[in-house]
């Protein structure tokens, strides 16, 4: 029986319900403030409308926008994962030259400022006649997310069972056929996950998305935009309806990752 | 186990992608910064003359230790916040802890955007906070000082990365074996003795890998400053992002890229050492 | 006896060359050479570390020897990638695929091989009744108890009829009662399909119990093989001595045909010099009231410990010489104090150290 782990110290739960409330209280005041009729200022909100949410359904250029960041995400997803999987499966069991930095590079986005990311992928597009726009805005998050791909996979993989394959190459499948018929429903889940994740971190991203946009938007850019010509509660709404869809796509992407956790015990 | 074509299958491909999309880019971004403009146009010239330009012209080490300054304070806040919130989590959540864990995981990839906006609405002269001070009677004139300050990049960053420094503390308090604590305290050293010379050594990686995290991103930041700092806080990415933008020197640009750039990998080499030292296995 | 000794005697399976492994700087396998005979169920016993499961590994194609050549009926078999030989392996966690049940598992190698589809599902239905698991056939593997695991892997490798079955430590996982119940299913299922078993363990009371042979490894290096009664009552090494059973390793010094050994004495055909004596606790016998035999060596030693063994118990032994012997005897009682006790001469088997 230890003391540091069955009292609760009074303060410390205080504390943390604070750093809660923290974290927690201004995306609450935002969702409030979708509701007010009044607008985002004033204090309470007094008059709970939805005309807000009613104004959205008509914004065409909002629409664009998000079938936009649809377009580039799906795109993001199907790049990354193809090559995330294939560079944590290189990292996992391939031995070459330059392995060490490989792994640094491919990781790099992910602790890397996104500007960084942004404007060398803007040289990049500049100097090889793509240009601004949603492709490049495409390559530029099936690049920088292949990073999170390889993450998830890889800890996919350390959890797969390297007997598994071995046996089914035992049991005479070729390599091609036990990766088709072992390796990859092993990571599925992983998959998924990995998958789920770099949607939403696709279609949230901003600061790459920055420097390689052209004439048409992403929902990000197209509510940035908004935001320099003032605040409006119709900005709350979208933001709430992000908020919403964030969150379930998040909370799948937990539950996946812990039943992978827990189907490897 | 493995053949030589199959590793070749999976390597060659992410290799290749990887060198074309990342490594490139990076490459051209550096042959950048020693090239130079002339009446809106770059010449091939190779010189040392932005990074001359960068250390000669007093503005940029302002802005500079502006963006030191705020990246050290956010750091330490999300470490003030995160880490007793780890603790809390680890030792003494009992049966909710998995809920608990959860919540502070969805909203660490809660749209950057949607969550900076939050504070905008807040802290504006018009704004929620505002409102609320005077529909309290505690202020009887809008505080201005609130948004476009500093502070307000500060408090906005904070939010966004507590929950980052958070997770890799949090992963760290839950590796450490539970019997160690009970040697200690069977050992007689009290909580608190127990916390500085157990804890908080094998917490240290998670510790460093968060601080890092929440130091770098601050450090590349140019989105809060524009939203909620004004000018008062320009940090050294709105510098980069201005120059790529009206100001139109895509040279002086890359060569704070490149500055920023070796920060960040110096640093990340750094806390790697440094977490390597506090890696007990 | 007999059936084993020709079994043995059968022309080789397959045929380990000079066999060398190594990680880096560490050789695991030192030159190694072993034949495995046809119809054989040969066990590579050793220590963890003694290089028997990178041998296996080598024979199922997951690792590449550094040197050396694996044939197999008469064909070169190390040149082979893993899909291509005719070996199945049962692995030590079995490694059942965790996304397909049963029957789909042991259908497997035969789906991977284009086997008919008629086929396939006539001869899963066999191995399932073989291994009498017919009616687990759409279970999920993580549904089933660990023994019920075994079944399911052991059939899913016999489906493929291989020439040759390797076993990795198959029986580790299970608990002692259910280990003992499969040694014996192990065996008898080895009889019924006649293939070639090489079975890797560490626990060499199972090796004596299933195998025809025992090759002991150790260091990468094979240090006897031979039948289990072969090895234990002849031990070449004191280390095989002391591996496999209980030994008393005896340091003596010969002269004209006398081994000495401080308190005993007894004559031996070994040449003059330093020598090493295996004699088993089995092997020494308390005097009390018999005759004293011709060959016999009679010593007197006090009762240190006694170790209660059912039947028969262990005594701890301490001569005046200051050695320690341990003899064990039929169960007498509590003992304590001086007695005497002796063994025949023949039964201190020569060993190299």
């Amino acid at each position: 029986m230890s003391a540091t782990t069955n009292r609760r110290p009074l303060f410390l739960t205080i504390y943390s319900c604070l750093v809660f409330a923290f974290i927690y209280l201004p995306i609450l005041v935002l969702v409030i403030y979708s509701f007010n009729r009044d607008g985002v200022g004033g204090f309470p909100p007094r008059h709970f409308t939805f005309d807000w949410y009613r104004q959205l359904t008509t914004d065409s250029a909002l629409w664009n926008s998000v079938l936009n960041s649809l377009y580039v995400a799906a795109g993001a997803v199907f790049v990354s994962l193809t090559l995330g999987l294939l560079a944590a499966l290189a990292l996992d069991r391939a031995d070459f030259p330059g392995k060490a930095l490989f792994r640094r590079l491919v990781l790099l986005p992910l602790i890397l400022p996104g500007i960084i990311t942004g404007l060398s992928l803007l040289m990049f597009a500049v100097a090889a006649g793509l240009g601004r726009g949603l492709t490049a805005v495409f390559f530029g998050h099936g690049t920088a997310l292949i990073s999170v791909a390889t993450t998830e996979i890889f800890a996919g993989l350390q959890k797969l069972d390297r007997r598994q394959e071995e046996a089914s190459l035992d049991l005479g499948a070729t390599p091609w056929r036990t990766f088709w018929l072992v390796t990859l429903p092993n990571l599925r889940l992983s998959l998924i996950a990995a998958g789920l994740l770099i949607f939403t971190l696709s279609m949230d991203e901003i600061a790459v998305t920055f420097f390689l946009i052209g004439s048409d938007n992403t929902l990000p850019q197209e509510i940035w935009g908004r935001l320099r010509r003032g605040i409006t509660p119709e900005i709350n709404a979208i933001s709430t309806l992000i908020l919403l869809v964030s969150i379930i796509l998040i909370t799948i992407w937990y539950r996946l990752r812990t039943r992978t956790q827990k189907s490897s015990l | 186990m493995y053949s030589r074509l199959y590793k070749l299958a999976i390597s060659l491909p992410p290799l290749f992608w990887v060198t074309l999309f990342l490594l490139v880019p990076y490459a051209l971004m550096f042959a950048h910064s020693f090239w130079v403009t002339q009446d809106g146009v770059i010449l091939h010239n190779w010189s040392f003359h932005q990074y001359k330009e960068l250390l000669s012209q007093p503005l940029y080490a302002t802005v500079f230790f502006r963006t030191m300054r705020v990246a050290a304070s956010v750091t330490l806040l999300s470490l003030l916040l995160g880490y007793p919130l780890a603790y809390f989590l680890s030792f003494h959540a009992g049966p909710r802890k998995e809920l608990l864990y959860q919540l502070v995981i969805v909203p660490l990839w809660v749209s950057y955007l949607v969550r900076g906006y939050a504070w905008k609405t807040i802290l504006g002269t018009d704004g929620v906070l505002n409102g609320a001070l005077q529909y309290l009677h505690i202020t009887h004139e809008p505080v201005s000082a609130l948004l476009y300050s500093p502070f307000a990049v500060i408090l906005m960053l904070t939010h966004i990365y507590t929950p980052f420094v958070f997770l890799p503390i949090y992963a760290s308090l839950e590796h450490i074996p539970r019997p160690l604590l009970e040697a200690s305290s069977d050992l007689g050293a009290s909580p608190r003795s127990t916390f500085l010379r157990v804890i908080l050594p094998l917490s240290m990686p998670g510790l460093l890998a968060g601080a890092t995290f929440a130091f770098v991103l601050t450090l590349g930041d140019f989105l809060a400053p524009l939203l909620v700092g004004g000018s008062s806080s320009t940090m050294i990415a709105n510098v980069v992002q201005s120059l790529f933008g009206a100001a139109y020197d895509w040279p002086l640009g890359a060569a704070i890229s490149v500055f920023i750039l070796f920060i960040t990998v110096g640093l990340l080499f750094f806390t790697e050492h440094l977490e390597k030292r506090w890696t007990f296995q | 006896m007999s059936a084993a000794a020709s079994t043995w005697s059968n022309p080789s399976l397959l045929e380990i060359r000079a066999v060398s492994k190594r990680f880096g700087e560490k050789e695991v396998l030192k030159t190694l050479s072993l034949n495995v005979a046809q119809g054989e169920f040969l066990t590579l016993l050793g220590e963890s570390g003694s290089g028997k499961t990178t041998l296996l590994r080598l024979i199922a194609g997951f690792e590449q020897p550094t040197a050396g050549e694996l044939w197999m009926s008469g064909q070169r078999l190390d040149t082979l990638p893993p899909h291509k030989r005719r070996v199945n392996t049962v692995f030590q966690q079995y490694a059942l695929f965790p996304h397909l049940n049963v029957s789909e598992n042991v259908a497997y190698g035969l789906r991977a091989n284009n086997t008919p589809k008629s086929q396939i599902a006539e001869r899963v239905q066999q191995a399932l009744a073989m291994v009498r698991m017919s009616e687990y056939a759409v279970a999920k593997p993580t549904k089933l108890s660990g023994g019920q695991q075994q079944r399911i892997a052991l059939a899913r490798a016999l489906v493929n009829r291989p020439q040759l079955l390797l076993l990795d430590e198959p029986l580790s996982a299970l608990d002692a009662n259910l280990r003992k119940e499969m040694q014996g299913e192990l065996k008898s299922l080895q009889r019924e399909v006649g293939i070639t078993f090489l079975f890797v363990t560490h626990d060499q009371e199972e090796a004596m119990a299933l195998s025809d042979r025992i090759a002991l490894l150790k260091d990468g290096a094979l240090e006897q093989i031979a039948t289990p009664r072969e090895i234990y009552a002849h031990p070449a090494t004191a280390y095989t001595a002391q591996f496999i059973g209980q030994t008393n390793l005896l340091r003596a010094t010969v002269r004209a045909n006398i081994a000495d050994c401080g308190e005993f004495k007894f004559p031996t055909n070994s040449p003059d010099g330093p020598a090493l004596f295996s004699l088993r606790p089995e092997k020494i016998f308390a005097a009390s009231g018999t005759p004293s035999y011709p060959d016999s060596t009679r010593f007197f030693a006090d009762i240190r410990q006694q170790f209660y063994g059912g039947s028969t118990e262990l005594l701890e032994l301490l001569c005046s010489d200051g050695q320690v012997v341990r003899a064990r005897i039929n169960a007498a009682g509590p003992l304590s104090g001086r007695h005497e006790f002796f063994f025949f001469a023949q039964d201190a088997i020569p060993v190299k150290p």
